[in-house]
């Protein structure tokens, strides 16, 4: 690995300070799972890596009426040890309890996920489909946006490079909601994906009717892709399985998978197809509780 | 290989063999102090980094290591050029064959051109590895690219690139012919095939492939060298032979044998991929460049790119039977890559496809295929695993068309014992029978299997192992104590089995046994541990030393009575006076004595075991597939092996669970990915995918005993042949689950699917 | 780029060293400390052979930088043994054949004790989800997942 400095700020402001000062010459290192390994083959060469797992205020997370405020470095496995969360959120477990192994999650994070910008990110679609916003600050203060514009390139985020996150707030499941996340790996454990995808519903309060919808699929484009068209389509729609080829046919749609050694395009595309059928069926499940 | 001859009958009763002590190597495992490889710190060492090629196929016009050199903690730098000239590069390899010693020192570091992507150019030596690796990527090399040969059928075809303006044939088990620009022949055949499938009822073609699988070891490739003097070399290394690393390093430094000596570490994990340098030359160049020791670890991405794997094969069967499904000829087109160099595993692939039937026709044709993949090494039963794939899926077709009952069908055909063999004598003692007729009984077999898209599979393998040259030698203590050392690399608690053979035959506890590997300057030559041999064969040099052994003990005894040895008989740790049955003398007794009856008590033994007792097994699988998706689950896996005689049930048992394991890996998920340039796409553990623990239920072990005429106790090589039913067992099952087949290895999800859209319709 | 001073607690002794920044924690264990029971494997978090309780969790330790171990505490296969005894799941690995060639046992007992301090009687399933981080390429699983079985048992009736 190559040489570089390592810097421990213990708040917000010095972090912002540093990042200022150091700009592209440095990264943030919070679990580490990505950064460590891309260092490794050369990917990433930052001159000062910075650990923001001394920042308090990146540590913690606070679930209330409000929905969940989760600071960026907080770890999966903290997450899903929280039976407040794991009921609250069963999608975003879902996700956690994918990102790596047991070693992988008591280390990596959702905001680390969403910050390394992988195109089968296991966390962001599911981010996407529950609302949540990413909140940033750096020189100029805070910002806040929209989850799905985070990931622009493959390993490349909206964020400048003096900008760090802060915390994702995932706003409180609305009443008659459900939400999934499956990917499609060839092993039971351990891969990246080949097709993720994840889905949200609101239901009418009998059950009978999509109110509204959010699908997300991950591995099928140079980042996350959002689907809202497919999502959109359900809104009024009954729930039944011909609504839902209906999205799913509309998500494959916008998939734009690659050939490469984990799939092939078809083989991607049917499984968006799938997996959108299956997220919806659990989603609508969990929305009728 | 030889007809075995008649040997006295095995033992049948035993108080050692077949219990399960907890193995003497055990603790410091659990403990973490085992030493393995890569656990070793040398005063002053150096640590080495390599340089690969990224370019599959290529000639090197120039090496620029002054950076390198330059940089601050670089100690040395060497490229191809600064390797030792070897004096004599042909050299016997048994059975008739040769090998070229020039083509592995090649391998090592390429000389004048790189044949595969990841093959070594340069090397660092410095104060550590950031800084040799920092180094490497400062050397410059200007590649003069040629075009690259990725696959056997390209490599074979008229006008292919050629690798080797000359080349000598490969000679792994048996040696292959000089036949075409890229690839060396296997050939053989008896009886008219061609006329026999005009009369034949049924006939079934099929082409199957399979892709390259590593070894997958986990701990990676290790060695570090250190100058004793002048011109005495000491390697400290990981390896499933001391000796051969020992023989191959003599040839690779012109040096005596004698005057380099290699250190076992515990080695983790092997299964034939760790019997060859790689390594070794190039930290001793650089040790003895700086005078310090160098160790050189190499990195997962080099383990994947630069050793190991199994090559990737297309095998074309043609087989027929009658309508009473009598097999009556077979016709095997096999074409195996090589790799780099010649010496790939197509010998015993082809030689053991067919060899569990008795067909009066056959014709086998198979070829070494050299192209720009690394040079292929031998994994677990090397070959058999893609050619019972190939052939046991043509047979389950074949069964199944002719309307035979599979079991039925391979009862009907099984070579047994007395069946005159395609080597030439009549098999050997085989519970072949008995294991078809246990899997009809087998309480997985018999059980209704409900469901959709579930199906039950099974397959039936046959594999040789190996005998080969082993020693043992035991000495006593004084107080009663044993130690026993041989020469044989423990990959899986081998020094526990052996230990206990030795308790057996001289009747004692067998705690009172400390069993270690010896390095080479201290016990007699012994072949790699391969070939399922080291239970067998260096259990054969060990109970010949214990027999040794106790008629030395008997002189002793008699010396104290003032008689000849023959007076003296010895039974379960007592030495008796025949003619006066009160006088004993325990085992530990006459130990305590040794000095005062002519000195220490030891014994040696060197054996060349050629009673090989074939390997055979059966698996039973369930599977479900999710159509959707493609996936296979494993539901239920039964696996059946004939050991001959369990030294250690337990460890049989978890030979035959891992290698089970290592063949649904195989059949499944495990794939050398290369893209159209040549480059390995997929050189991790994350995607290279080996089964984890979530991915396979447990194996179900039934353990056959037959015992083997060969050896004293029936003993019968396990490790490897349990790798090889696993693929043809699941390919059946898919087959029975969802009516579709699987001609191509890996099944993966991707794979099924696209099956399923080709054979069902989408 | 200086080394860096840092003070930890490796199976509960108070050792310091110097590191690179660049330098792993699994590194750092075996080249620094001479502590070479962590092995490594792949180097990239993918064999769990390097697994070590970093702070309380169980992470591998090619994945976390050894100055990032300042002021934490870290434990290693080396500290599961007493004087008097081995570790339940020590014991249990050994009765159980639960190894072969060994290299990745190690990172099994570390995975396995905390996968034991979580969830006291674990099921077949959840032992096998837990340590699907941790190849092994010998045995098969089955007899690991035994050994882990027997030592819950043995835990619980202490």
């Amino acid at each position: 690995m190559h040489s570089f400095d390592f810097a421990t700020p213990t708040s917000v402001s010095d972090a912002v300070a540093i990042l200022a000062k150091e700009g592209s010459n440095a990264r943030l290192l919070a679990g580490g799972t990505d950064l460590l390994i891309g260092m490794r083959v050369g990917r990433a060469t930052p001159g000062l890596v910075v650990d923001a797992k001394q920042i308090p205020e990146l540590k913690q997370y606070k679930l209330d009426g409000n929905g969940l405020q989760l600071g960026s470095a907080v770890t999966c496995r903290t997450l899903y040890e929280d039976s407040a969360v794991v009921d609250a959120y069963p999608a975003l477990i879902e996700s956690a309890e994918l990102i790596g192994g047991m070693q992988t999650q008591g280390r990596a994070s959702i905001g680390g996920n969403l910050c390394n910008a992988a195109p089968s990110g296991d966390s962001i679609p599911t981010l996407i489909v529950l609302g949540a916003e990413a909140v940033v600050i750096g020189p100029n203060g805070q910002r806040n946006l929209a989850v799905e514009d985070v990931c622009v390139a493959p390993g490349k985020t909206s964020l400048a490079d003096n900008e760090l996150l802060l915390t994702i707030n995932i706003p409180a499941p609305a009443a008659n909601s459900g939400a999934c996340f499956q990917r499609f790996i060839p092993r039971n454990e351990m891969d990246i994906a080949i097709a993720s995808v994840a889905s949200s519903v609101v239901l009418s309060g009998d059950g009978s009717t999509f109110e509204s919808a959010r699908i997300a699929l991950g591995a099928v484009g140079p980042t996350p892709i959002f689907a809202q068209g497919a999502g959109d389509l359900l809104a009024g729609k009954p729930v039944n399985e011909a609504s839902i080829q209906e999205a799913a046919d509309a998500a494959e749609a916008v998939a734009t998978p690659i050939n490469d050694m984990r799939g092939t395009i078809e083989q991607r595309k049917h499984l968006i197809n799938v997996l959108t059928k299956r997220t919806l069926r659990e989603a609508v499940a969990r929305a009728k509780g | 290989m030889n007809a075995p001859t008649t040997p006295p009958p095995v033992k049948t009763e035993f108080d050692v063999v077949g219990t399960t002590p907890i193995r003497k190597d055990g603790e410091e495992k659990v403990t973490g102090a085992a030493l393995f490889g890569d656990d070793i710190h040398l005063p002053g060492m150096l640590h080495g980094a390599m340089l690969r090629s990224p370019h599959p196929h290529a000639r090197i016009v120039s090496i620029d290591t002054s950076k390198a050199a330059a940089l601050k903690g670089v100690r040395t730098v060497i490229t191809g050029a600064d390797m030792p000239t070897l004096s004599s590069t042909v050299v016997a390899a048994g059975e008739g064959g040769e090998v070229n010693m020039q083509d592995i020192a090649d391998n090592c570091i390429a000389r004048d051109k790189v044949f595969y992507d990841g093959h070594v150019v340069a090397a660092v030596a410095a104060d550590n590895k950031h800084i040799a690796e920092a180094a490497c990527a400062l050397i410059e090399v200007e590649y003069e690219l040629l075009e690259p040969v990725l696959n056997v059928h390209d490599a074979v075809a008229e006008g292919a690139p050629v690798l080797h303006e000359d080349y000598t044939p490969g000679a792994f088990l048996f040696p292959t012919q000089k036949a075409l620009p890229n690839a060396g022949r296997l050939f053989m055949e008896h009886g008219d095939v061609d006329a026999t499938f005009d009369a034949c009822d049924h006939v079934v073609e099929r082409e199957f492939t399979t892709k390259s699988v590593h070894q997958g070891y986990i701990e990676p490739h290790v060695t570090t060298a250190v100058w004793t003097g002048e011109d005495t070399l000491t390697i400290h290394t990981s390896t499933q032979g001391g000796f051969a690393i020992r023989d191959f390093m003599a040839s690779f430094m012109n040096m005596p044998m004698s005057k380099i000596k290699v250190v076992p570490m515990e080695i983790g994990g092997g299964f034939g991929g760790k019997d060859v340098v790689y390594l070794d030359s190039l930290a001793a160049v650089m040790a003895k460049r700086t005078g310090r020791p160098v160790k050189i670890f190499m990195s997962r991405s080099e383990v994947l790119r630069g050793t190991g794997p199994s090559p990737e094969t297309y095998i074309k069967v043609k087989i027929g039977c009658n309508n009473e499904g009598q097999l009556l000829a077979a016709d095997l087109y096999l074409l195996f890559e090589a790799g780099a160099y010649p010496g790939g595993p197509i010998a015993p692939g082809t030689m053991c496809a067919l060899t569990r039937y008795n067909i009066p026709n056959v014709r086998l044709d198979g070829y070494d295929v050299f192209l720009n993949k690394p040079k292929m090494k031998p994994y677990r039963a090397p070959g058999a695993t893609q050619a019972n794939f190939a052939a046991e899926s043509a047979i389950a077709d074949l069964a199944e068309m002719a309307g035979i009952d599979p079991i039925q069908f391979r009862l009907t055909n099984a070579l047994k014992p007395g069946d005159m063999m395609p080597m030439g004598f009549p098999c050997p003692p085989l519970g072949s029978i008995e294991m078809l007729n246990a899997i009809k009984n087998h309480p997985h077999y018999t059980a209704p299997l409900e469901g959709e898209n579930r199906g039950r599979g099974i397959s039936y393998a046959f594999w040789f192992g190996a005998g080969l040259a082993s020693c043992a030698e035991i000495r006593c203590n004084t107080d009663g104590t044993i130690n026993l050392t041989t020469g044989s690399a423990d990959l899986s608690g081998t020094r526990t089995t052996l230990g206990m053979q030795a308790a057996e035959e001289l009747g004692v506890d067998n705690d009172l046994i400390t069993t270690n590997v010896g390095d080479t300057d201290s016990v007699g030559y012994t072949f790699q541990s391969v070939g399922s041999r080291t239970t067998f064969a260096t259990g054969i040099a060990v109970i010949s030393a214990c027999r040794k052994l106790v008629e030395e003990m008997k002189k002793r005894a008699a010396m104290e009575w003032e008689v000849e040895g023959s007076e003296v008989d010895y039974a379960s740790g007592v030495f008796t006076l025949k003619s006066d049955s009160s006088k004993t003398l325990s085992f530990g007794e006459i130990c305590g004595k040794a000095d005062h009856t002519g000195g220490p008590l030891i014994a040696d033994a060197s054996e060349f075991p050629e009673g090989v007792g074939f390997q055979i097994a059966a698996n039973i699988v369930d599977v479900e597939v999710d159509v959707e998706t493609g996936k296979v689950d494993i539901l239920r896996y039964s696996t059946l092996q004939d050991v001959g005689k369990a030294v250690h049930p337990d460890f049989v048992e978890g030979q035959m669970q891992g290698g089970t394991v290592q063949g649904i890996g195989w059949a499944l998920n495990e794939e050398y990915f290369y893209d159209e340039k040549g480059t390995l796409r997929n050189p991790t553990l994350l995607d290279y995918r080996m089964p984890t623990s979530l991915d396979v239920p447990n194996i179900d072990c039934t353990i056959l005993e037959t015992p083997n005429p060969g050896h004293p106790y029936g003993v019968r090589g396990v490790g490897e042949v349990p790798i090889v039913p696993p693929p043809a067992a699941i390919r059946d099952a898919i087959k029975n689950a969802i009516g579709v087949s699987l001609n191509d290895l890996p099944m993966k999800p991707g794979n099924v699917l696209k099956a399923i859209w080709e054979q069902k319709g989408k | 780029m200086s080394k860096v001073h840092v003070t930890t607690t490796v199976n509960g002794d108070e050792v310091e060293f110097l590191a690179e920044p660049r330098q792993s924690l699994l590194e750092v264990l075996r080249d620094e400390l001479k502590l070479t029971g962590t092995k490594e494997g792949c180097n990239d978090g993918n064999c769990g052979a390097c697994s070590v309780v970093f702070d309380g969790t169980l992470v591998a330790s090619c994945c976390v930088l050894g100055v990032e171990a300042d002021g934490k505490k870290v434990e290693t296969v080396e500290g599961m043994a007493t004087p008097d005894a081995l570790h339940p799941l020590q014991q249990a690995f050994l009765e159980e054949t639960g190894m072969q060639c060994g290299i990745c046992t190690p990172g099994f007992l570390i995975s396995s004790k905390e996968l034991l301090k979580s969830k006291p009687n674990p099921s077949e399933e959840e032992i096998r989800f837990w340590l699907a981080n941790n190849l092994c390429r010998c045995t098969g699983y089955d007899k690991i997942v035994k050994a882990v079985q027997k030592a819950a048992a043995v835990m619980e009736e202490a």
